[in-house]
């Protein structure tokens, strides 16, 4: 019994593809955890705090391999070991025919008319590749996160001079000449074009568009920090010169959190100048200051793509403020709903895998309410203590870096939120859980099969108490994605779960129950 | 014609440095694209790739 080990020298494999094989192995019978990485000081760190680490693993180096299992029985580390070599060995089958050179000055060399690089390597050495990509003259999409802010402006200030896109870092999605780069959807080729600085925000509008019969020019991330002030939204001003020259572009949206104050107004003052129609949504953002600048400005990120698109079609565009289906259907379902109830439930907890359909729950939750607890709260004083413990209204972000640390992202991983939704299950005050499913390229194979049997389990245990677990979700997809959308959207009807068409009507539909609720 | 905008109006040509699966996404959907077998520099060593860093920049 106990820690096991093995380190392979000099074996280098990417960070996904060691977490999802930390994930099987973690599932073999006698293994109470396991670790499976390259010898970074993150993953050190980390094997060193759940007591899975030695001298020989701390002395490792970041091109060295190495698994530790907490064993119950000895005897399973050769299955361990069988196991990993299986999944190893699979892993380098894949695509094995293909040349795989080993820097971007020899892939040139072999692909001479690149003209994108899409960079994911470990946070440290990110900036130096993106570098070598900018000076072999590539657009860069940067998806590497834990880059420094200096290293971000001086990317973008050379992306700049040389004319080239410097897209992040962080930046989850893309959509290029109609490719999905990243974490995106399969959407219609169209005559919107996007600027986003939002990962699910761009791919919920993007998929919304899609959904109401248009589709997109070209959706181009710029990286979460790039409208602060130190950057001075380098990227989105490119961004919104390049869809305003674009002929494929008539209609343009911006989408980001509300801008440092004096670059809001630099956006706004280029926006307000195109001859092409700008919708933006801040969200949360000042919606007088933006109209002011005879812009669009949006209320959610669904009213977004639905003027975007009433705008491609030449119509007038108004705010969206309610739902798909009509008030008398949304309100017999809402009383179905409640009528579910006992009188001890009264709180939502939203499970979100997207940092900014979080935040737009949060800030469509409104502060009448009172406190959305939340680990990214709006509010300062609403920040949970203990991130894993909610309380009252609570909002989390699973895709957040304290939860992705050592784990892949619950939006290629859902395990962390299907153990999350159990815990939220136990919880006698709990009336409503809230859920994205997000589908596309990037993400898991089946988002929705893979949180069935917790949510049938949640449901079950609040039945065994004689309560109503409600379960409410949206799916952020369209019917050409890999995963099967209809299916999905069966899947979690059969289960009982209300699947509303977009996460604003989600949480409208929510807030409705709870104001009900009183 | 900006860079940007005629990037727009070519097929786009991927090289890809980092999590494999983008590139066999890009793959499995037609997309022209290469992969490249990245690991740390000087094997990882920090000390070592901070060395010859500084000497690159010479």
């Amino acid at each position: 019994m106990g820690v096991n080990y093995e380190i392979r020298k000099n074996t280098y494999y990417d960070s996904v593809t060691l977490m999802l094989i930390s994930k099987d192995i973690s599932k073999i019978e006698g293994v109470n955890d396991a670790i499976v990485g390259m010898g970074t000081d993150l993953n050190k760190e980390l094997a060193e705090r759940i007591k899975m680490s030695n001298d020989e693993i701390k002395a490792i180096a970041a091109n060295d391999f190495f698994i530790s299992a907490d064993l119950s029985d000895d005897s399973v580390w050769e299955s361990v070991i069988g196991k990993l070599n299986e999944l190893l060995n699979k892993k380098s089958s894949e695509n094995s025919m293909d040349y795989k050179p080993k820097s971007i000055n020899s892939a040139l060399t072999y692909q001479s008319d690149s003209n994108i690089a899409i960079i994911s390597v470990p946070g440290q050495y990110a900036a130096a590749e993106a570098r070598k990509a900018l000076d072999e003259g590539l657009h860069v999409m940067l998806f590497s996160d834990n880059v420094s802010i200096k290293d971000e402006k001086d990317l973008k200030e050379l992306a700049y001079e040389k004319g080239l896109l410097m897209m992040g870092p962080d930046c989850g999605t893309a959509i290029i000449n109609n490719v999905p780069l990243a974490f995106a959807n399969v959407v219609n080729k169209g005559d919107i074009g996007i600027v986003a600085a939002s990962g699910t925000g761009t791919q919920e509008v993007s998929v919304i568009i899609d959904k109401l019969g248009k589709g997109v020019s070209q959706v181009i991330g710029t990286g979460g920090r790039d409208l602060k002030e130190e950057i001075g939204g380098i990227t989105m001003m490119q961004g919104l010169d390049a869809l305003i020259e674009d002929d494929a572009t008539k209609v343009i949206v911006l989408i980001s959190k509300p801008p440092a104050l004096e670059i809001s107004k630099k956006i706004l003052e280029i926006a307000s100048k195109s001859p092409k129609p700008v919708v933006v949504d801040f969200i949360g953002g000042d919606y007088d200051m933006i109209k002011s600048y005879g812009v669009y400005p949006s209320v959610t990120l669904e009213d977004a793509a639905r003027k975007a698109v009433a705008l491609s079609k030449g119509e007038n565009p108004i705010d969206f403020i309610g739902f798909s289906k009509s008030e008398s259907e949304i309100e017999n379902m809402v009383q179905n709903e409640v009528d579910r109830f006992d009188s001890k439930q009264k709180y939502i907890r939203g499970l979100y895998t997207g940092g900014t359909l979080t935040d737009e729950a949060m800030k469509m939750l409104g502060s009448d309410l009172g406190c959305i607890y939340s680990n990214i709260p709006l509010d300062p004083k609403c920040k949970l203590i203990d991130s894993s413990k909610s309380i009252k209204h609570t909002c989390i972000d699973l895709g957040d870096d304290e939860f992705t640390q050592g784990r892949p992202h619950p939006m290629i991983d859902p395990s962390t939120r299907a153990e999350r939704l159990i815990l939220e299950a136990e919880d006698e005050t709990v009336a409503i859980v809230l859920m994205d499913f997000v589908l596309g390229y990037g993400s898991n194979e089946d988002p929705v099969g893979e949180m069935i049997e917790s949510i049938q389990f949640a449901k079950d245990n609040a039945e065994k108490r004689e309560q109503y677990l409600c379960v409410v979700g949206s799916i952020c997809g369209t019917d050409k994605d890999p995963q099967n959308l209809i299916e999905s959207q069966m899947k979690l009807e059969e289960n009982d779960v209300i699947v509303m068409p977009s996460n604003a009507q989600a949480v409208r539909f929510v807030k409705k129950m709870i104001e009900k609720i009183g | 014609m900006s860079k940007v905008n005629e990037l727009f109006k070519k097929e786009i040509s991927v090289v890809n440095v980092g999590l494999e699966s983008f590139y066999n996404e890009l793959k499995s959907q037609d997309v022209k694209a290469i992969h490249v077998d990245w690991r740390p520099p000087a094997c990882g060593n920090k000390k070592m790739s901070s060395l010859l860093s500084r000497l690159k920049s010479k």
